[in-house]
């Protein structure tokens, strides 16, 4: 696999990755895939458009993981894949994915991945997808990922998302449907500086009895920037719901958090916590007491609040 | 050390220029723990901040180390050797422990440094190290932390602003130990401490009484704290302690 120094650049960002990874993989590299490997347990089929993926996992699959990372350094491409992963019973797998886009040019690239996750009984998947822009031309880095997870009793999804840097306009959406006993973790982190604008939109429907979800969203607008956090919980019956939204603004940066929750059920309990604002000053002097400039103690707050 | 000539801060309220420190000349000397102590508001944390650059005297200068840093901003004076404890500590949504002691020492170190200043504060290090600084840590946790932040800081004088302020009797017992332990090691350097409380009243070196923003009294402990103990401007120990 031939992949030049952007490219492993880009890898190692969204995937940490400085090599081909262990496990099954596939690298998705300017709209085409470049290397790809399944294992006894994990299967990937390239779909026959070639825009996109099946993976099928094993039930019972342990200790195994996927990388699916997508890098694009060319101007001007734009993509929509779709990816399906499901999940056998029982499995226990983690799930890298995540976009890297370098645009020198001065034609926008963009790259839409549509994920969906039919997740078995009992299965547990970690989901990690970062994003990460780069390059310093004209045309904007695009990113959509759209998620749609269907989980089966008792199984159990954490999901991971990270947009730290670069990426000019993303919108978000991320679905999910929770039988018996399901739980979704979801903590997001979000960084957008200069003019970008990103949007967030979360849909939880918890169908089945004791079922929860956890959506927290840590994020930060500097600069121009805007951000729109848009999460609503569906409670159906006995479960429990949280959603949180904690946010720094700087500069003239703007956030929009609207909270839903939706309780269909006497038995569902729901709670949303927003809190927006900009760094508080006694943190910036603690910092400055320690010997840090006011920049430094600036890095530092953000870094901290979205490690 | 450190030398304050006739140093003023006035705020505006309600139309008037109310002075809360009022001409206020003092020195502390190297080597030497002094507490001040006073009613509440007479002036003692004004004094506290103005020391650590927070706030901005609207009159006189102030020396440290033989050199002016009236006009220096809170950063400069932290790396000309200054060092200040909150009174009520900051809480840092994730920032942990380890990364706050290491901004403090101000270099890389190592888990094993980080640690020595927790036990010196009387916290199993394993337990904390890791902890963000946040709202799920206790008032005295919070505080402890902050000590041991001034601790890994090692400056030439260390300011603490009421140290006893917020936390649980069993603290402030190791507090007093704390403070003991920096008096021995005091060589070339000095530590002013804000304080009401008799049993830190009495480790002092020097105590200085302010009130209505100036310094009505002043002189080595065993001669200040006779005259304060029973009234209102010091809280005794407990006796059990």
């Amino acid at each position: 696999m031939e992949l030049d120094e952007i490219q492993k650049r880009l890898l190692k960002e969204v995937a940490d990755l400085h090599k081909v990874p262990e496990g099954a993989y596939n690298i998705r590299s300017n709209g085409k895939s470049v290397g790809r490997a399944s294992t006894e347990n994990i299967e990937i089929i390239p779909r026959e458009d070639g825009q996109g993926l099946t993976v099928k996992i094993k039930p019972g699959t342990h200790n195994e993981s996927v990388h699916i990372p997508v890098v694009m350094s060319k101007s001007g491409i734009k993509e929509l894949v779709y990816n399906d992963f499901y999940v056998g019973e029982g499995a226990d797998v983690v799930i890298v994915a995540g976009c890297g886009i370098d645009n020198c040019g001065t034609q926008d690239s963009e790259h839409d991945g549509i994920h969906r996750f039919f997740v078995e009984k009992g299965a547990h998947v970690k989901y990690v997808e970062k994003h990460f822009g780069s390059g310093d031309g004209a045309g904007k880095r695009i990113l959509n990922p759209g998620t749609e997870v269907y989980m089966e009793d008792d199984s159990f999804v954490e999901m991971e998302m990270v947009q730290i840097k670069g990426v000019d306009d993303t919108t978000r959406t991320t679905k999910a449907e929770l039988k018996k006993g399901a739980k979704l973790i979801v903590r997001e982190r979000l960084m957008t500086h200069g003019d970008q604008k990103a949007l967030s939109i979360y849909k939880v429907d918890m169908n089945g009895e004791g079922s929860s979800a956890d959506v927290v969203s840590r994020s930060v607008a500097k600069d121009d920037s805007y951000q729109k956090f848009d999460a609503v919980l569906n409670g159906n019956t006995a479960c429990s719901g949280h959603t949180e939204c904690d946010a720094i603004i700087m500069g003239n940066g703007r956030i929009l958090a609207v909270p839903g929750l939706e309780a269909n059920s006497v038995d569902a309990a729901l709670v949303h916590e927003a809190a927006i604002g900009k760094i508080a000053g006694d943190q910036l002097i603690k910092l400055m007491t320690l010997g840090l400039t006011e920049e430094e103690a600036e890095e530092q707050i953000i870094n901290g609040f979205l490690k | 050390m450190l030398e304050l000539k006739n140093l003023s801060f006035s705020v505006n309220d309600e139309g008037k220029d109310k002075e809360i420190i009022d001409d206020v000349s003092l020195d502390i000397p190297e080597g030497r723990l002094v507490v001040i102590t006073g009613p509440n508001g007479g002036g003692k944390s004004t004094l506290a901040k103005l020391i650590a650059g927070v706030e901005k005297p609207t009159g006189g200068k102030i020396i440290f180390d033989g050199q002016e840093i009236t006009d220096m901003s809170i950063t400069e004076r932290a790396r000309a050797g200054i060092g200040f404890a909150f009174q009520q500590p900051v809480r840092f949504k994730g920032i942990q422990v380890f990364d706050l002691i290491r901004l403090a020492t101000g270099k890389q170190i190592t888990m094993s440094d980080a640690c020595e200043y927790l036990s010196a504060v009387g916290l199993c290090a394993r337990d904390y190290i890791g902890r963000e600084v946040n709202s799920s840590l206790s008032g005295g946790e919070l505080k402890r932390i902050e000590i041991a932040t001034i601790l890994a800081k090692a400056s030439k004088l260390s300011v603490f602003d009421e140290p006893e302020a917020g936390i649980d009797l069993w603290s402030f017992q190791n507090l007093i130990q704390v403070f003991k332990n920096m008096r021995e090691n005091i060589s070339g350097s000095s530590i002013l401490i804000i304080s009401h409380q008799e049993r830190i009243l009495e480790i002092a070196d020097e105590i200085i009484v302010i009130k209505n923003g100036k310094v009505m009294d002043r002189g080595p402990a065993k001669e200040i704290l006779p005259k304060l103990s029973g009234t209102s401007d010091i809280t005794p120990g407990c006796e059990k302690i």
